[in-house]
């Protein structure tokens, strides 16, 4: 039985040999399981961009772009699997949307010398390039988006949070963890008081948490869920009648999947952003015709326009830039995940650039430099109108208090580089 | 035609009572064996070793343990995920605590703590039975995975809640670590699931185990023959937490190298594991290899087919992956409620009759 299976594996993989010549990309997504219904919108983003690419422009710089997915469904076992999988396939960046792999791929990934690009989540001190040479986590990460929500808060109190209650309401992983740091760091600051509330995998039962929440009555509830937790706490904000206006959704918790279940009583719930909503940009116009219309589109083809489905269309335009600047920095069209690496620690993200691409005014203007792999940590918030039935930008772009969050990523990742054995530095 | 005793003679008890009487089974043994040691090392890849082998040999020793367990002693436990867990977290503890020791005692010390935390949870099975005592054990898998998860101590304080696994050596080779090479980590694995099998198998057909046996097929009559319940009881406990534990130690440092308790130690772990037992075969050493192949192995084959060969799409394949690993487990247990252990035993014996079965 054993020596069989053994066998028609290796036949199995020797079938699916890689096809080396074309720009290799490589998608850890999850199309399946609980956290399916934000797994599927980003992973259909991603996949349809570089499908434009290819379709419109021939690729990157006349090299054909080769997507290799693979499904982890967001369990760090079968992320493993997958990672060692495409590693073979000669994929230049990868993006697994999930902190757990994050964290598991940061030393494996660089000590292969392949770049991770963890956009608004993994580990947060991967801001630190000199320590973290292979990880990316531009153009915002977790502890800015605490500080963006602490911040949004300040403005509408005049300023003053000092006596108020902000309870936090999360996914009990390194994900949901990761703000907690910040959050007290900021309450030392502007005075207000902390209460954690974890929410176990998958999150389906949270009713003890929403009443401790009803007890308690803190002014306002930060969350950091993702999948189903989304929605069950959504649902569960509403069953209490919590001010909903009073309620901030880290930006994985602020898609349509996630207020669409709580139906009218979702209204008013605001979420971060670290980039535009909506479908009101030139790009959409060629994403129609090119692989919508065309009949190419990933997945079932319905997620077009909808907040994860930009975050995934961002992160693939992110990465074809950086793919673009390091063709340009090597003089070569074919890229080796080395490069790549270049690519993207030169990347810089202007105005121009973007409205070039038909995305005007979609994200924050950053340039990555090795000191710094994290952009600026510009965001905004959103609110869900449930009558319109869409998000809209409330806020401008703000950055994130730097005060607070560059000494903490100083000491995280001093104290990452001590563990193993790091010499921080540009060489 | 030569799977057959004919003309071999056993001249002593040693001979009769060894483990594969029959000498083309001991033939394939030390052939696998060989190229288990000698071949497999020189020709392995990042991607096998990762995805393949090393998980495959460390839930051998999970199986193995649990079989012990449950199989052999009879006590049903659901507290698989949470032992694991602890294993882990003690072997965590170790690299971190005493970074010049070898890897290799930190992983057996995590696998005598885990026995010793196995054998407090086994107290409660003096009093309780069969489906309660299942309760007790998966009370023990929501403690621990709670306890690791809100005691910092434990993570060494660390913002995010995981452990991660640093680079440590045995004889100056990395075993764990992102510079491991794959045929260390596998080599790693290999030697304990080797040494803990063989213990295994002979533990279960001395003196222990046929108390355990007899505690499992009906204690009360094991009782009046002067097998101590206590002793059989909290003795399984031990031998089977210590497995587990190694598993739990390898899990973390070899293989993932970076964990968080709820996702990689939850419920569904001690499911896996028990649903290797059961598909392997209750009380049966080769049914923890068989029953930790099929659970393994048959998913990435199945990928790999689906996706790498015929270009499915990914959500359609793991779709699929699902109902064929379910449909095939309910399908096994239908024709063969005792397991792989068994089907392979039948089919022995048929080759022993064969090509003259009459």
């Amino acid at each position: 039985m054993k020596k069989n299976l053994m066998t028609l594996a290796i036949g199995a993989t020797m079938l699916a040999g890689p096809a080396l010549a074309d720009l290799t990309f490589s998608s850890l997504s999850y199309r399946t399981g609980p956290y399916a219904a934000n797994g599927i919108p980003f992973a259909d983003g991603y996949a349809d961009y570089f499908t434009l690419l290819n379709e419109r422009d021939g690729g990157i710089g006349g090299e054909k772009i080769n997507l290799v997915e693979c499904e982890t469904g967001y369990n760090t076992e079968k992320g493993v699997e997958c990672y060692e999988s495409t590693k073979g396939t000669g994929a230049l960046v990868y993006q697994p949307l999930s902190t757990g792999i994050t964290y598991q791929l940061i030393p494996k990934a660089t000590a292969d010398g392949i770049p991770v690009h963890s956009m608004g989540y993994g580990r947060t001190s991967a801001k630190n390039g000199e320590v973290f040479r292979n990880i990316f986590n531009y153009p915002a990460n977790y502890w800015d988006g605490a500080s963006i929500a602490v911040t949004h808060l300040a403005d509408l109190n005049g300023g003053d949070l000092s006596g108020k209650k902000i309870a936090l309401v999360y996914h009990n992983s390194a994900y949901g963890k990761e703000p907690i740091r910040t959050l007290e760091e900021l309450s030392k600051k502007h005075g207000y008081e902390l209460s954690l509330l974890p929410v176990d995998h998958p999150g389906q039962e949270q009713k003890s948490q929403w009443l401790q929440i009803r007890r308690d009555k803190p002014d306002y509830v930060l969350m950091w869920g993702w999948g189903v937790m989304n929605q069950v706490a959504i649902q569960e904000a509403v069953n209490i009648r919590f001010p909903m206006e009073n309620f901030i959704g880290i930006w994985w918790s602020g898609s349509e999947n996630d207020v669409l279940p709580a139906g009218e009583g979702a209204h008013g719930y605001k979420s971060l952003t670290f980039h535009n909503l909506g479908q009101d940009y030139p790009l959409y116009d060629d994403m129609k015709k090119y692989v919508v219309d065309a009949g190419k589109a990933a997945g079932a083809g319905d997620q077009v326009g909808t907040v994860l489905y930009n975050r995934g269309m961002y992160a693939a335009m992110l990465a074809a830039e950086a793919a673009k600047t390091a063709q340009g920095i090597h003089g070569t069209m074919t890229l080796t995940p080395a490069q790549m690496r270049d690519g993207m620690e030169a990347l810089e993200m202007t105005e121009a650039k973007m409205e070039a691409l038909g995305l005007p005014n979609f994200g924050p203007t950053f340039n990555v430099s090795c000191e710094n792999h994290g952009g600026n940590g510009f965001g905004a918030v959103a609110q869900w109108d449930a009558n319109a039935g869409q998000w809209g930008l409330i806020t401008d772009y703000f950055q994130s208090d730097q005060d607070v969050i560059m000494p903490l990523v100083a000491e995280d990742s001093s104290a990452f580089a001590a563990e193993n054995n790091i010499t921080a530095g540009c060489n | 035609m030569i799977y057959r005793e004919a003309g071999e003679y056993k001249t002593s008890y040693d001979a009769d009572s060894r483990t594969f009487p029959i000498k083309f089974d001991r033939m394939g043994y030390y052939t696998a064996m060989a190229v288990a040691f000698l071949v497999v090392p020189f020709i392995i890849n990042d991607y096998w070793a990762s995805a393949v082998a090393v998980p495959f040999l460390i839930y051998v020793i999970a199986a193995l343990g649990l079989n012990i367990l449950t199989g052999f002693a009879g006590q049903v436990s659901l507290g698989t995920g949470g032992f694991m867990a602890v294993g882990a977290y003690a072997c965590y503890k170790l690299m971190t605590g005493f970074p010049e020791v070898s890897i290799f005692f930190h992983v057996l010390i995590a696998g005598g703590v885990t026995a010793i935390v196995g054998v407090l949870f086994g107290l409660p099975s003096l009093r309780i039975k069969g489906f309660y005592l299942a309760v007790a054990t998966l009370a023990a898998q929501f403690f621990l995975v709670w306890l690791f998860n809100k005691v910092p101590w434990f993570y060494n304080h660390s913002a995010s809640g995981q452990i991660n696994a640093p680079e440590r050596t045995v004889f100056g080779i990395a075993v764990t670590g992102p510079n491991t090479d794959a045929w260390a980590k596998y080599l790693f694995c290999l030697i304990f699931v080797v040494v803990l099998a063989w213990i295994a198998r002979n533990l279960t057909r001395g003196s222990v185990g046929r108390k355990w046996m007899a505690i499992r097929d009906m204690d009360i009559a094991a009782e009046i023959i002067g097998v101590n319940p206590l002793m059989a009881k909290l003795t399984a406990f031990a031998v089977s937490s210590f497995f587990v534990g190694v598993a739990g130690a390898l899990f973390f440092s070899v293989y993932l190298g970076a964990v968080e308790v709820g996702e990689a130690f939850g419920i569904q772990k001690s499911f896996l594991v028990l649903f290797m037992i059961i598909i392997g075969g209750l009380g049966s050493i080769f049914g923890a290899f068989a029953g930790a192949a099929f659970m393994v192995l048959l998913p990435v084959l199945l990928k790999n087919i689906l996706v790498g060969g015929l270009g499915w799409p990914t959500d359609l394949a793991a779709h699929l992956e699902f109902m064929i690993v379910g449909g095939l487990i309910v399908a096994f247990l239908i024709v063969e409620p005792h397991g792989l252990a068994q089907l392979w035993r039948l089919a022995k014996e048929k080759l022993r009759l064969w090509p003259f079965p009459h």
